[in-house]
């Protein structure tokens, strides 16, 4: 039961160049422009003298060559996904279904306000599900994802002092526990990022906020729940700090999944705040399409959000762009609407009750897994968590020189893709675990007992774990060698016929 | 066990400094490329440049992560290993020697006389792998 593993009929398969064959064609193409009879009205300078090299071949090896391909890709409808602070949760296949609806599929980015009123109506009643969920009084869908909506927000904020007081201040105070993406937000911004150490809790500390809280500080970005998994439990004092020397807070609030229905930011002294649709509201993430980073503001800044607002008008919905104080667009037209269909039908799913659950399935997940691992790893803080969970390898370095790495690539073997690795930063060596609402008991125990088998396999085999993953198609990769001499292209070995 | 060897003085960001005169020559220890693994790129400073105590003026980066490098003392970079640039893995193989990162020159050795001797860091990182 421990590994569902196996190594079935997987194919290593070369790149679709490799499998060319000259003169060996899966369509019938039209006659080329050069040779088609009379004036192709094409300039001579605009055309050809060589046949593109494209790769040569059947039909059935072209189709086979993608569906193999795609049969090495792993994902969220593959399997566990356990990826800490980038959460990868279920895409409801319903999203998809209504995503793809004539009247929100076919829609055109420019088409005039009265035709698309269902649209609008989405859009508008979407803004407005988020300022509840959030605790805030507007909304802006327009940002394209999570950094986005940090620029945007922090945008805001910027607008609000300029106008206010005439200068944007300089610095904006950054846990280190924040994402990554907040101190290249600042630097976007032009603010230099003043990092705040967290204690030993893993928080911030209001006495810390005091300390380097000045009249030339713009605010503080608080990831919260925080990198650690941790709620920031001094939110509210850490906010009055900040206002009292007139700066502004802003939420980084892409692990809001773990509060919802149970806990409101905009209710905690937050100015500002982006949610991740993709993390939050279950739209795909990655690969899988593209994210919207919505900002949910209080009416201070709902002035300063950007333009075409949409505004309903009796029962009509129109876009507003007249609006003085605005930092103008972020995104041409409305943003990533194909996203904002996925949300609102997660939204209307759910409903009030299951957007709760939600959120307490996500942590009690976490909790879960924290408990049990507890038996046979070093827990970084080993208290209630939030949606996630950071390990270390720390027990298993001292006693077999077993690594991060290793226990990620263990869990290969044994069928799980690992989760985040060296993140955060604040922590040596971290693992950080997050299990998401929709996994269920035998899966987690299926992960905790690969976990117990990498520890103990540690202790009577660790050259094995070193050299992990062993079942995959390809195995232990050499990062180092991949970054110290990386090969950028791939170049065909040239043949007499090929080209031709 | 990380090597520290005692003709040295060290910082807690895991820098190690040794002054010959007013030039400082610095680098980062073993315990530090031991736990970053593989170096795989080195951002030196730039020759002229100042730098402040405790402020970064470059960044060292291994597959696990990218960690910024802090001035042990305030001065001039008057020297820096343009051999890491090829090479960054001498700071793995030598970072006593060879991986060397750059050379401060400082106006007064106050700062250097004020940073941990070998014995204060094996303390540290002892207490920090505890």
């Amino acid at each position: 039961m421990s590994s569902i593993a196996t190594q079935g009929l997987q194919f290593r398969e070369p790149l679709i160049f490799e499998r060319s064959s000259p003169g060996r064609v899966a369509s019938s193409l039209p006659r080329s422009a050069t040779t088609a009879p009379g004036n192709v009205a094409l300039p001579e300078g605009l055309l050809r003298k060589k046949a593109p090299r494209w790769p040569e071949v059947s039909e059935p090896e072209a189709v086979r060559h993608f569906i193999r391909l795609s049969q090495q890709n792993y994902g969220i409808d593959t399997g566990f996904f356990p990826l800490g602070s980038c959460t990868m949760k279920y895409n409801p296949k319903i999203n998809e279904d209504v995503a793809r609806m004539e009247g929100f599929a076919d829609l055109h980015p420019m088409a005039p306000e009265s035709w698309i009123q269902g649209a609008l109506s989405l859009y508008w009643e979407l803004e407005r599900y988020l300022a509840e969920i959030t605790g805030f009084s507007a909304v802006t869908l327009q940002p394209a994802a999570g950094a986005h909506g940090e620029y945007t927000g922090m945008a805001l904020i910027r607008a609000y002092l300029m106008h206010t007081e005439g200068k944007p201040r300089t610095k904006v105070l950054v846990p280190d526990t924040a994402h990554g993406t907040n101190p290249a937000t600042l630097a976007m911004l032009g603010y230099e990022t003043v990092t705040l150490k967290s204690s030993d809790r893993g928080v911030v500390l209001p006495e810390d906020v005091l300390a380097a809280m000045n009249e030339d500080i713009a605010g503080i970005m608080m990831t919260n729940p925080n990198t650690l998994g941790l709620f920031e439990e001094n939110v509210k004092e850490v906010a009055d700090i900040v206002h009292a020397k007139g700066g502004l807070v802003y939420c980084d609030g892409a692990n809001m999944n773990a509060l919802l229905g149970r806990a409101r930011p905009g209710d905690m002294g937050v100015d500002a705040m982006h949610l991740n649709l993709h993390k939050t509201f279950s739209t795909p993430h990655g690969g899988g399409g593209p994210g919207s980073g919505p900002v949910c503001v209080h009416d201070r800044l709902a002035p300063y959000l950007p333009i075409p607002r949409v505004e309903k008008d009796g029962s009509t919905f129109r876009l507003v762009s007249d609006k003085p104080l605005t930092i103008g667009r972020v995104k041409a037209y409305l943003g990533n609407f194909g996203m904002h269909v996925r949300a609102y039908t997660y939204i209307r799913e759910l409903g009030r009750e299951g957007l709760k659950l939600a959120g307490e399935m996500a942590v009690l997940n976490a909790n879960y897994l924290r408990v049990k691992l507890a038996e046979r790893y070093h827990v970084v803080h080993d208290r209630a968590c939030m949606h996630e969970v950071v390990l270390t390898d720390k027990l298993q370095k001292k006693a077999a020189d077993i690594e991060t790495r290793d226990i990620a690539k263990g869990l290969i073997d044994r069928g799980f893709h690992p989760p985040t690795t060296y993140f955060p930063i604040c922590v040596q060596n971290a693992l950080m675990i997050e299990p998401t609402e929709t996994e269920s008991k035998e899966t987690l125990d299926r992960f905790v007992e690969a976990m117990f088998d990498i520890d103990a396999e540690s202790k009577v085999d660790p050259q094995r774990l070193k050299t992990a993953p062993h079942l995959p198609l390809v195995g232990r990769l050499d990062e180092t060698r991949a970054v110290r001499k990386p090969i950028l292209r791939w170049r065909p070995v040239e043949t007499p016929t090929a080209g031709q | 066990m990380s090597n520290v060897p005692g003709d040295r003085k060290y910082t807690k960001d895991h820098e190690w400094a040794k002054a010959e005169g007013q030039v400082i020559k610095v680098g980062i220890t073993d315990y530090a490329q031991g736990h970053l693994g593989d170096v795989v790129m080195v951002e030196l400073p730039r020759v002229g440049q100042v730098v402040a105590a405790h402020k970064t003026f470059g960044t060292v980066e291994s597959p696990k992560s990218v960690s910024d490098l802090f001035s042990p003392v305030s001065g001039t970079v008057t020297a820096v290993n343009d051999a890491l640039d090829a090479s960054p893995e001498k700071v793995n193989a030598d970072c006593y020697g060879e991986g060397w990162i750059c050379a401060i020159t400082v106006a007064d050795s106050s700062e250097y006389d004020g940073l941990m001797d070998a014995a204060a860091y094996e303390a540290l990182i002892a207490s920090l792998d505890a």
